[in-house]
Order: C-alpha cells, then structure tokens, then sequence
C-alpha cells in the first residue's frame, strides 16, 4: 500500500539513526504482529500437550460417555457438550430475531434523530461485564422465574413434544433456559451490530424498485432488505453463536450444576465452559488434565466458527462491495 | 390481451387488500416490540444493581476497608479489589497497547498485501473469539504452575485478551488515513519509521485510542482469565509480581454463589463499583472519538 | 365523459377532471389530463429544490422532461408517484392533482399511488430473484387470484423481453445484460397493471443499441399507458416524446440551485420555435 522510500545516499552525510530506527522499528512490529501467531500457536500446543494424557487413556469416551465423576476417574464429558450446545441455541433462537427487529428498526422504522442513541443504548447491552449479568441471573432472575416456568408447563403440559420440553425442576430456577435467556440478552447486542451493518448496505435503489411497485413497508423488507443480507445476517448469527459458546461466567452462575442429558429445558444442568470455571480451582490430579481437555475442546470449536464467520463476513463484502 | 387489468377507482381507496397493510403494522409492531425486550433487561438490571449495591458501596470504608475474612459477615470493604481491578486491568493496558498498536502498524504498513500479512490479519481476528476462560487456563499452565499466583499473571491473560482487539482496531483506523498523508511526508525526505510515528499515528490516534479504551473496559469487567491466575486475598496487595491478590469481577463472581446476605450484598455493590469503571471508560471511548476525532477532520 | 383506451377497456374512474374549452389547453389537442399540476414545489429542509412548476399531463402520450442536470427533474419526477416521502426533510408543496383528486390528500393510500404510477429507474434495479419472480413480485403482494404464468408472459411480452427470457425463467435476473435488465425492470411496471410510467433517465447506464430498443418499446406502449420521461438527452426527447418540458436551474445570491419549469408545450414546437430564449439557448447549444 505504501512504498518504502529511502532517502538517496548522500555521501558523507548519512543518517545512521534514521536508518537504525527505521530498522528497529520494522523488526519490533515484525514481532508484534507475529506475536499474534506465537500466542495461539503456544495456546494450541500447551494445552493439548497438558490434556493428551486424558485423551489418551479416555479414547473416544472422553467425548461420548456422560458421566463425570472425578472422584471415581470418569471423565466422560457428553452431559456439558449437551449443555453447551442447548443453552447456545436457545440463546440464538431467541437473540436473533429480536436483533433482527432492532436492527431493522434503527435502518428502516426509526426516524433519523432516533437512530443514534437507539444504538448507543443497544451498545451499553455490551458494556454491561458478563459476571454482573451471572450476579442479576443469580440471585433476580433465576428465583423468579419457577413460577413463571410453572405457567407455561401448565399450559401446555399436555401437548406432546412441547409438554417434555418446558418441564423440569430447576433448582433455585437455575437452568438450561435460565441460561439461554441470560445469554440472549448478551449476544443481542453483537448480533445488533452486524445486522444493522449489514442492512445499512442495501442500495437504495433496490427499496425504490420496491417501492416504485406500491409495495408496504414490510413487503419492501422483505423483498429488498432481507435477501439482500442473507450473508451478513449468516455472519452475525456465527458470530453470535460463538460468543454463546464461549461465555463462562454468566451461564456458569445461572445453569445449575447439575451436568446431565435431559430434554426438559426448565430443569438444572451444565457447560464446557462453566464446569471448567466451577471446578478448575480445586482440581486435582487427573481432574485438572480432563478440564483442560474442555478448554481444548472450546478452543478449537470456537476457532471453526469464528472462521466460518468471517468467511460469510468476506461474502457479504464482495456483495456490498463495502464494509460490513 | 385481457390479463393485466388497470385499478380503477378513487386512490383514496386501496385497491390491496386491508390484510396487506395489518400485516405491515404487525411487523412495524413486532419490530419495535424487539427493541422494548432488549431495553427491558437493561433497565432491570443496571436498576437492580444501583438500588441493592449503593447503600453498601457509598461508605467511605467500602473504599478503604479490607474484606471481611468471613465469607457471612456483612459489611462493607472492597478495597483490595478495587486496587487489584485497577492495578491487573493498567498492568494489561501498559503490556497490550502498545503491542497491539505496533501489530496494528505492521498490518496496515508493512505487510503489504503479502501472505504473511494475510495470515496474521486472519489469525488476529479469529484470535479475539477464543473465550475468555481459555486464556486463564492458558496462563495458569504456563506461568501460574510455575511462577504462583499474582496480579501480574492475571495481567497477562487479560492483556492476550486485549492483544487481538487492538490490533485489529489500530489497523482498521490506519488504514483509514489517507494516503496522500503518508506521501506528502516522504516527498519531505521522511523515512518510514519516523513517518509513521510522527504523521501516520497521530492522524490515527483518535480512533485508535477510542478503541483501547473500549477494550480496557471490557478488560476491566472480565473474570474468568483471573479466576485460575490472581489466586485470592482479603487486603491489600500492591505488589504486581508477588502474591496472591484480587479483583472486583472475581469478587462478584465468589459472592454471588454464597447464601450469606452480607455477601450477596457486597456482590451488589461491587458490581456497581465495577460497572462505574467499566461506564466510565467506555464514556471516555466515545467521547475521545467524537470530539478529538472532529478536530482531525480536514 | 368515458375515455375508451386501445385495448379495449373502459376507463370510467369516478373523479374525471371536467374538459375545459380548448383555449385554456396547454395542449393542442382535446386530451384528458392524468396530471394537473399547479405552482408545485419541493423543499429539501430550508432549501427549495424545484419552485413553481405548473403543468399538465395528457393520457396516453410521452411527455419528456429536458433541462440541464441538478435543475430537480428527477426530484419532480418522483413528486408524481409520492417516492419522495422516503426522503427525510422532504416537502412537496402546490397542488397535484391525478385524474382530478388531490396526490397528497389526507386520506390518499401512497401505496396504492405507487402501484398506478409505476417507475423505472436510471440504473436497472431488479431484485436479487429469478426473471420469473422479478415480474410476478407486484402480482403477488397485490394477490392476484388469475395464473400468474400468464400474467409474467403478458407483461414481458408488452416490455419485448419474452422471446429472449422465455427459456430461463428461472435464471438470475443479473444474469441478463443491462438493457435486458432494464426491460425487465418495465415488465416489472407493468406487471401491476399501472396507468403511468414514469421514467427517471431510463437509458443513461445503457449502451446506444440497447437504448434504441427502449425507445421504440416507448413508442409502442404509450398506446395503452401515460408515459413520462426524463432524460438528459435531448435527441431522445425529440425522437419519442408528443411534448416536452424545459426545466432551468436559478441559482441565487448565497450560490443554492432552484430548479424551475421554462415553458412545455408540443415537441415539435419547442425544438423548432420555444417561446422563451432559455429553451431556445438550451437547445441549439447542445445541438450546435
């Protein structure tokens, strides 16, 4: 983008610092921007290395068998890979359409002075740090809710899938869907971002051709805004799910550390990340290699998906032919 | 030729059928609806914690005192982890940005378009998904197992954290600077070096500081990295590098799950405490960009 | 009074403007007007974009509105079909009256507006869909009870495009080349069945062969439709139009651009004698 331009050599008046710091310099930001590569390289080869032993006498069981008790050298982490992937779809289904509709009301509902403090106020969702959403969770959240989990079991008890679904004990409302809900309000506003970004980008001259043909507001949206922005919208929700994923504290207070398979969403059960928050502290022994497996595991999930989101982030530029 | 029939009639009359127009007023509904479930939370909770955390935190001994040793004994005393909060989150500040700053210029000036280049811009970005409790076990295998548990060690794992966020900001906003910046400054006999620190970061630096500090305010706010690496005490620690020390976020973290109201209560106000810092800064973030960012308007 | 148009239909709207003497005509001929309008003007917040137009469109002819660029042809245009109330600030004042009823009364449907005057754009704008469902899109939020098959064949065959797309259908719509695209985006048009079409340079992004081909597509279908274009090329305006329009920019002392109607009246007049000698030093300096 820039070309290196050297002074040309006047003889006898060369300007050795000049040329040391340009060379220093080069060599120090070599080193900062490869310090990104040496980092995850060593996050990568620590870990594994400190959770082969595990993998190794585990095998495939490590992954597959559902029962943990350290106490008794099993390691079998299925129950917190259940726990995981529910509580982050539950976060999905219920954050992406929400931060679809903000999104589409701050690009296509709001009036033009609305916009801004509508996104600073949507922005302060993220300020918020994650353990105080887990203290609000904890102690506000999760108490309240057994009742109101009470009225949606009787209503729809008796339907047949509905019925298992929305049942469960949970204990003090701590639970797979005490969870989901705390972690939708936390990735709504990332999701927010992209999808407004994303929205921003649709030409105007495709919403006139809606228009022009006596379309209503949301006819328009749908026709122009929405196919427009399959590709970012693909990219938030990615980027969505993997902060879900990821997120330890939050949903390591609220989802009850109970790890088990169960389909009934309203009952107590466990994380990848928060059993490792949980119990790291007073791991011993084999314990302690089985958690960093967890950790290995996220890592590398977490990794897949933050590539695939930036894959339909790299889609949705070529379309726009601008940022997102 | 019969199929395309023009609309006859008054406009004031649709000739579409009402149900068009109802299901455009459900969406608009739904839409705003959207947002209304999002402020909702928000309210709630920066509510909750202003009413049940402010009595305990405005004492003057939640400044000053030390934490209770006894997990059910209420009362205030916070002291240890404001300072340790305060302490691990600079420490990680003075270790990231200017790192994160010098990676941002490798890949905005020196990189090129080169594969290397490439390669480090897409690591750095899948970099700032690994999950936060990944880079605390990571420092707490590398350096905790060998070194103990200390504020430095907490800083370390937020500032790996912070690194990939800085980068990627400092990055974009240098690229925005204009080119014919850079060039009016090597036209002058300027070397690269010194154009860059002199011309091109200054230009940039708006932006670039707006976003160090949104990223010491979510640096602030994290626990899970010093979960396994600040170890825990109940006075003050000022030592970076010796002992074992604490922070607000842990404290919040350790509290919540106790049954004690003493606890609970300075759980309350120590996320207060915290989301003052963690508002301030990213205050400060906005209005370092609004302002100092106008002025670098030509 | 009924006004029987080419195919057949009779148009009986329930408000027709009463025919005035011939004398008070701006037109030459006893034609029913589809616009009236009168001291139309739009202002952007403070800033008075076009001022004072006075005019009337005849049904089923192509009025061409010509003027240098920035003097508010397109923004008048848009006053037409009510797309201006997408743009925030926008204010259209005066009166503009389609088929005799206010455009902007208190209780006129813009949607319904939109779907009698239809427009086509200066770059072609289809939707990211198949050809099929580009031209079926209006049909369908209308809920069009006929078969729409016959519908799309009909409206693509009116915008000469059925012969080249009849076999993919299905295709992307930017499969097609510019000026196909843009008789897609008139089929689109047709397609709810408008009376107007209004046309905002609608050959300005399209290569000479391509434009030809639109023009004579004009020509055919003012036969059935009330068409009016603007456009920056005055030869077109000769060539297809029954009347032009002179648009002129004023600039005042503090350096804002006021666009204003000069004169309209038959195009053979105003390109061989205008009455005012702005049109007159438009038109022989572009052509000199």
């Amino acid at each position: 983008m820039t070309t290196t331009l050297e002074a040309p050599a006047l003889s006898g008046s060369q300007r050795p610092p000049g040329r040391l710091l340009d060379r220093t310099f080069r060599g120090v930001v070599l080193f900062a921007g490869a310090l990104v590569l040496i980092i995850l390289a060593l996050i990568a080869g620590t870990m594994v290395n400190k959770a082969m032993p595990i993998f190794r006498s585990e095998g495939l069981g490590y992954f597959t068998h559902d029962v943990w008790d350290p106490a008794h050298a099993k390691f079998g982490t299925l129950a917190f890979t259940f726990g995981t992937v529910v509580v982050s779809s539950l976060a999905l289904l219920l954050a992406v359409p929400v931060s679809i509709g903000i999104a589409l009301f701050t690009t296509e509902v709001a009036p033009p002075w609305l916009r801004k403090p509508v996104t600073y106020l949507v922005d302060l969702l993220a300020a918020v740090p994650s353990v105080v959403y887990g203290l609000w969770g904890i102690l506000v959240l999760a108490p309240a809710l057994p009742g109101f989990y009470d009225n949606i079991h009787s209503v729809v008890g008796g339907v047949p899938i509905l019925g298992t679904l929305f049942s469960g004990d949970p204990i003090s409302g701590r639970s797979f869907m005490t969870a989901g809900v705390i972690l939708a309000i936390m990735i709504t506003p990332i999701v927010t971002s992209i999808a407004r970004e994303t929205f921003t980008t649709v030409p105007q001259s495709l919403k006139d051709a809606a228009h022009a043909l006596g379309a209503t507001r949301w006819e328009m949206i749908r026709a122009a805004v929405i196919p427009h922005s399959r590709s970012g919208l693909v990219a938030g929700i990615l980027v969505g799910l993997g902060r879900a994923l990821g997120e330890t504290i939050a949903v390591a207070l609220v989802i009850g550390s109970s790890p088990q398979i169960s389909a009934k969403l309203f009952s107590s059960g466990d994380a990848l990340a928060a059993v490792i928050a949980n119990q790291f502290g007073e791991a011993t022994g084999n314990t302690r290699p089985a958690l960093i497996g967890m950790a290995v595991v996220l890592f590398l999930v977490t990794l897949v998906v933050g590539v695939l989101a930036r894959g339909y982030v790299a889609r949705a530029e070529r379309r726009t032919g601008g940022a997102v | 030729m019969t199929a395309i029939v023009p609309p006859t009639g008054s406009i004031t009359a649709s000739t579409a059928t009402p149900w068009r127009r109802i299901k455009s007023a459900m969406a608009t509904t739904g839409i705003v609806g959207s947002l209304f479930l999002a402020l909702v939370p928000l309210v709630l909770i920066i509510g909750y914690v202003i009413s049940r955390g402010w009595s305990l935190m405005a004492t003057s001994e939640w400044f000053t005192g030390s934490i209770p040793i006894l997990t059910r004994a209420a009362g205030p005393g916070m002291r240890p982890a404001i300072i340790g909060t305060l302490m691990i989150t600079g420490a990680a500040t003075a270790m990231a940005v200017p790192l994160g700053v010098l990676g941002g210029v490798f890949l905005s000036e020196y990189s090129g378009g080169s594969r290397f280049g490439r390669v480090v811009r897409f690591f750095a970005e899948v970099m700032t998904g690994v999950p936060s409790i990944v880079m605390g076990i990571f420092i707490a295998t590398i350096w905790v197992a060998a070194n103990g548990f200390s504020a430095f060690a907490g800083a370390l794992a937020l500032g790996c954290l912070m690194l990939p966020v800085i980068i990627r900001t400092s990055d974009e906003m240098l690229r925005l600077v204009p080119r014919e910046l850079r060039e009016s400054a090597y036209a002058l006999g300027g070397r690269k070096a010194g154009t860059i620190l002199r011309v091109v970061l200054p230009a940039a630096a708006p932006g670039i500081i707006s976003g160090a500090l949104l990223a010491v305010a979510r640096a602030a706010g994290e626990t899970a990295p010093l979960l396994f690496t600040i170890g825990f005490v109940n006075d003050t620690n000022t030592s970076l590098f010796s002992g074992n020390n604490t922070a607000l976020s842990v404290q919040i973290f350790k509290n919540a799950t106790q049954v004690y109201p003493g606890s609970q209560e300075r759980a309350w106000a120590a996320a207060l405490t915290l989301i003052a810092i963690v508002f301030v800064f990213t205050i400060l973030s906005r209005l370092v960009s609004t302002f100092l960012g106008r002025k670098h308007q030509s | 009074m009924t006004v029987t148009r080419a195919n057949g239909i009779p148009m009986t709207p329930t408000n027709v403007a009463p025919v005035t003497a011939a004398s008070e005509l701006p037109m030459d001929e006893v034609t029913e007007r589809v616009f009236a309008v009168e001291a139309a003007a739009v202002d952007y917040g403070n800033h008075r974009a076009v001022d004072g137009v006075t005019l009337d469109i005849g049904t089923c002819e192509i009025t061409a509105i010509i003027g240098p660029s920035g003097c508010g042809k397109s923004t008048f245009l848009r006053c037409l079909n009510r797309m201006n109330d997408f743009i925030p600030g926008a204010k259209v004042s005066g009166r503009i009256e389609y088929h005799g009823e206010d455009l902007y009364g208190p209780k006129v449907d813009a949607a319904e507006v939109r779907r009698r005057i239809g427009m086509v754009f200066q770059r072609p704008n289809p939707f990211p869909k198949s050809i099929f469902d580009n031209v079926a899109y209006g049909p369908r939020i209308n809920k069009y009870k006929g078969d729409i098959g016959d519908l799309v064949e009909e409206a693509l065959t009116r915008a000469a495009l059925w012969d080249e797309v009849k076999d993919k259908l299905k295709k992307s719509a930017f499969a097609l080349s510019g000026g196909q695209q843009q008789r897609l985006c008139i089929a689109r048009a047709l397609a709810v069945a408008p009376d107007v079409v209004l046309m905002d340079e609608p050959c300005s992004a399209l290569d000479p062969i391509a434009t030809s081909r639109i023009e004579d597509l004009m020509v055919e279908l003012k036969r059935d439709y009330t068409i009016v274009i603007v456009t920056h090329n005055m030869q077109q305006a000769a060539r297809v139009s029954d009347r032009t329009a002179f648009f002129t920019t004023d600039v005042d002392d503090a350096g804002n651009r006021t666009g204003r109607l000069v004169e309209i009246g038959p195009t053979e007049t105003i390109f061989t004698s205008p009455t005012d000698p702005r049109t007159e030093g438009y038109i022989t300096g572009r052509f000199g």
